[in-house]
């Protein structure tokens, strides 16, 4: 009896292992000290070269990573966090020991107001000057010492065009009653207040309690009216593809994907204006493997990096070069021209993005109460 | 030579001590500190607030002991009385399930019962859609089963069912055989035997199957967050949103930790009480 009781708490013990898995680790390659193909790095001698990365899921070709450890001998460890948010309490507790982070434009602020993050130099990232000037200079890093950006898109409204009677142009469509049960809000309170915040026409950045409080209820009346099926981050992804939803807010290069296993879906960016982000690699203060990590940032910076990325990924590229020439990539890799409907909604053009912003770091006291109304929220 | 075997020990007490002690004390002081540092009772004055995800997670929690003892009794009692060949065979695929990721299984329950899932699909198929609407005028496409209450239950069963049939089979397999005899002899029939003997005797293994599953139960997160759909929050849910979601409050959040130990504890407590006071009873 006794026998089982702890065969059992031990089967649980290690079920419970796994609950914590949810980072991905890749695995490291079988021969790291394959000196044949590895001239260029000269440091065999000071033993492994590590670099510790953290970004997002179904977020970079991963054949990448695999070509950066063979030119550079430097083993990669990617991991990845379900949102800015998670990433941040990752970095807060101390949990994750990374070196290069992907966080997004207002996170990115939060990181150097909070003094997380390191200046890079730029000298041993020659590939920055290959980044379009429109990404830089950007309010989350106005002087340009912190960030090297990777890619931007905007935040829009997926529908499956069988399951809803007009084309979706509003954000009215995330809090109608007529879609109950068939609505899939974003699990994350930035981008979910912002949706309520642009349907009751104010700036996705305000820093009013009283349109914030607003933009809450509007949320909360949509819930308890059964307008939400569920809330979700990357679950989505199946639930879009698999037709179990009709309308749901996600980021444009997410819908690209989805689209290529259900025709049906359609993406919108709201005639209200919605959010643009710029997702940048950034280098943590405390990093262990500065030089790597430097070198790993050039490596994703340069345009063949950026092309196979955001052939895999879907997200635009704030690579000139990469951007500009990924049609004729396109149709050079499988033969056939790119829809440049699908390439607009990537890589947004000058009209749409007239009607998007960029998020701002909130203050404190508003983060606050984003946080505590967002828990009232889940209850 | 005891005290010689007793070194053995040492590494599980510093395990625990390491593992188990130091993380309770840190919880302990979190929760009573604010977030700029210094001793506060603000934390535990905001638990109100969460009273209904409390007894949310609570009567779940109980629904699916309830369900996993409800199922899992009868099919320990009916393994312990076939032949070891069964038994084995019994054994190795109520654990098959578990040499799988946990979350993986849960992953696949959503494509199962999904509004557009595999479940519904086959009700598509097989006409029952139809019939249902015929039989109550409704026109429905499917059955909601995906983001309910009763999806998390089912998902909490079906994770934590073995939990509950390992420590039941192995008391009862291992029940002694004559005093069963001994109460046939005495006249009892076979109602009473399992009534007044088997059912007493299998109590231990009950009571541990009752924790084993409850417990892991009430605390969940992934299983609430995957099929109940987020609309419904968890005790897990809150807990885990306040040191990994957009709220970052560790303080709130080994408060809400703590006063959820506190309440199993409780209960732990007062079924084991009553559990021994049923083994007593047995013995005399």
């Amino acid at each position: 009896m006794k026998k089982m009781v702890a065969l059992t708490l031990a089967l649980m013990m290690a079920a419970s292992l796994f609950l914590t898995g949810c980072s991905v680790r890749k695995d490291e390659p079988s021969t790291p000290d394959s000196s044949d193909t590895d001239t260029s790095s000269g440091s065999n001698s000071s033993g492994k070269r590590v670099v510790n990365v953290c970004s997002w899921g179904e977020y970079i070709d991963e054949n990448l990573i695999y070509q950066f450890e063979d030119e550079t001998g430097i083993t990669v460890n990617y991991q990845t966090a379900e949102s800015n948010e998670a990433l941040y309490s990752l970095l807060k507790t101390g949990a994750g020991d990374y070196d290069v982070i992907v966080p997004s434009d207002y996170m990115i602020a939060r990181l150097i107001e909070e003094d997380m993050l390191a200046e890079l130099d730029y000298s041993n990232i020659p590939n920055y000057d290959l980044i379009g000037d429109q990404y830089k200079s950007l309010s989350f890093d106005p002087e340009n010492k912190y960030t090297v950006p990777y890619t931007w898109g905007t935040l829009g409204i997926i529908y499956n065009t069988t399951m809803v009677d007009e084309p979706i142009t509003s954000w009215d469509a995330m809090f109608d009653e007529k879609y109950a049960g068939n609505v899939l809000m974003i699990r994350n309170s930035r981008d979910a207040l912002a949706a309520a915040l642009l349907d009751l026409g104010y700036s996705i950045n305000t820093t009013d309690e009283a349109e914030i409080r607003e933009a809450y209820q509007l949320l909360a009346d949509a819930k308890s009216k059964g307008v939400y099926q569920s809330f979700v981050m990357d679950e989505i992804f199946n639930k879009m593809e698999g037709g179990n939803a009709a309308i749901a807010m996600y980021y444009a290069g997410d819908y690209l994907t989805m689209l290529e296993n259900n025709e049906d879906l359609a993406y919108v960016v709201p005639e209200e204006g919605s959010n643009w982000f710029v997702d940048a690699m950034c280098v943590l203060k405390n990093a262990q493997h500065k030089e790597e990590a430097e070198a790993w940032i050039n490596f994703i910076a340069s345009t063949e990096a950026n092309l196979a990325n955001m052939d895999y990924i879907w997200y635009a590229s704030p690579n000139t070069k990469a951007l500009e020439t990924y049609p004729d990539y396109y149709e050079e890799t499988y033969g056939e021209a790119l829809d440049m409907g699908l390439y607009e909604i990537m890589a947004a053009p000058a009209d749409v993005l007239d009607r998007c912003t960029l998020y701002e770091n909130l203050p404190a006291s508003v983060l606050t109460l984003y946080n505590d109304l967002w828990t009232e929220l889940g209850i | 030579m005891k005290n010689k075997l007793s070194h053995f020990a040492i590494p599980y007490v510093v395990w625990m001590a390491l593992f188990v002690v130091a993380p309770i004390i840190m919880v302990v002081v979190y929760a009573f500190s604010a977030a700029e540092g210094g001793f506060t009772l603000a934390n535990f004055a905001r638990m109100g607030t969460y009273t209904v995800v409390f007894t949310r997670s609570f009567k779940l929690a109980i629904i699916a002991t309830l369900v996993c003892l409800l199922i899992g009794y009868p099919v320990s009692y009916m393994m312990s009385k076939e032949g070891p060949r069964f038994q084995r065979i019994a054994m190795v695929l109520i654990m098959l399930p578990m040499w799988m990721n946990f979350l993986l299984r849960t992953y696949s329950w959503m494509s199962i019962l999904e509004n557009n899932g595999l479940l519904n699909q086959l009700f598509q198929k097989i006409g029952l859609i139809a019939l249902y609407n015929s039989i109550f005028g409704t026109d429905i496409q499917f059955f909601r089963m995906m983001n309910t209450q009763g999806a998390v239950v089912l998902g909490m069963v079906y994770n934590y069912l073995p939990f509950m049939i390992l420590p039941i089979y192995s008391v009862i397999v291992k029940l002694d055989n004559s005093l069963i005899e001994a109460a046939r002899d005495l006249g009892a029939d076979t109602f009473n035997v399992f009534r007044r003997v088997i059912l007493p005797l299998s109590l231990p293994g009950v009571l541990s199957g009752i924790t084993m599953v409850f417990v892991p139960s009430v605390s969940t997160f992934a299983i609430s967050k995957m099929l109940g759909g987020g609309t419904e929050m968890m005790l897990g849910d809150l807990i885990e949103q306040q040191f990994l979601g957009g709220a970052y409050n560790p303080q709130l959040g080994a408060a809400i930790s703590l006063v959820m130990m506190i309440i199993v504890v409780v209960c732990m407590v007062v079924m084991n009480r009553f559990g021994e006071g049923e083994e007593q009873a047995v013995m005399l």
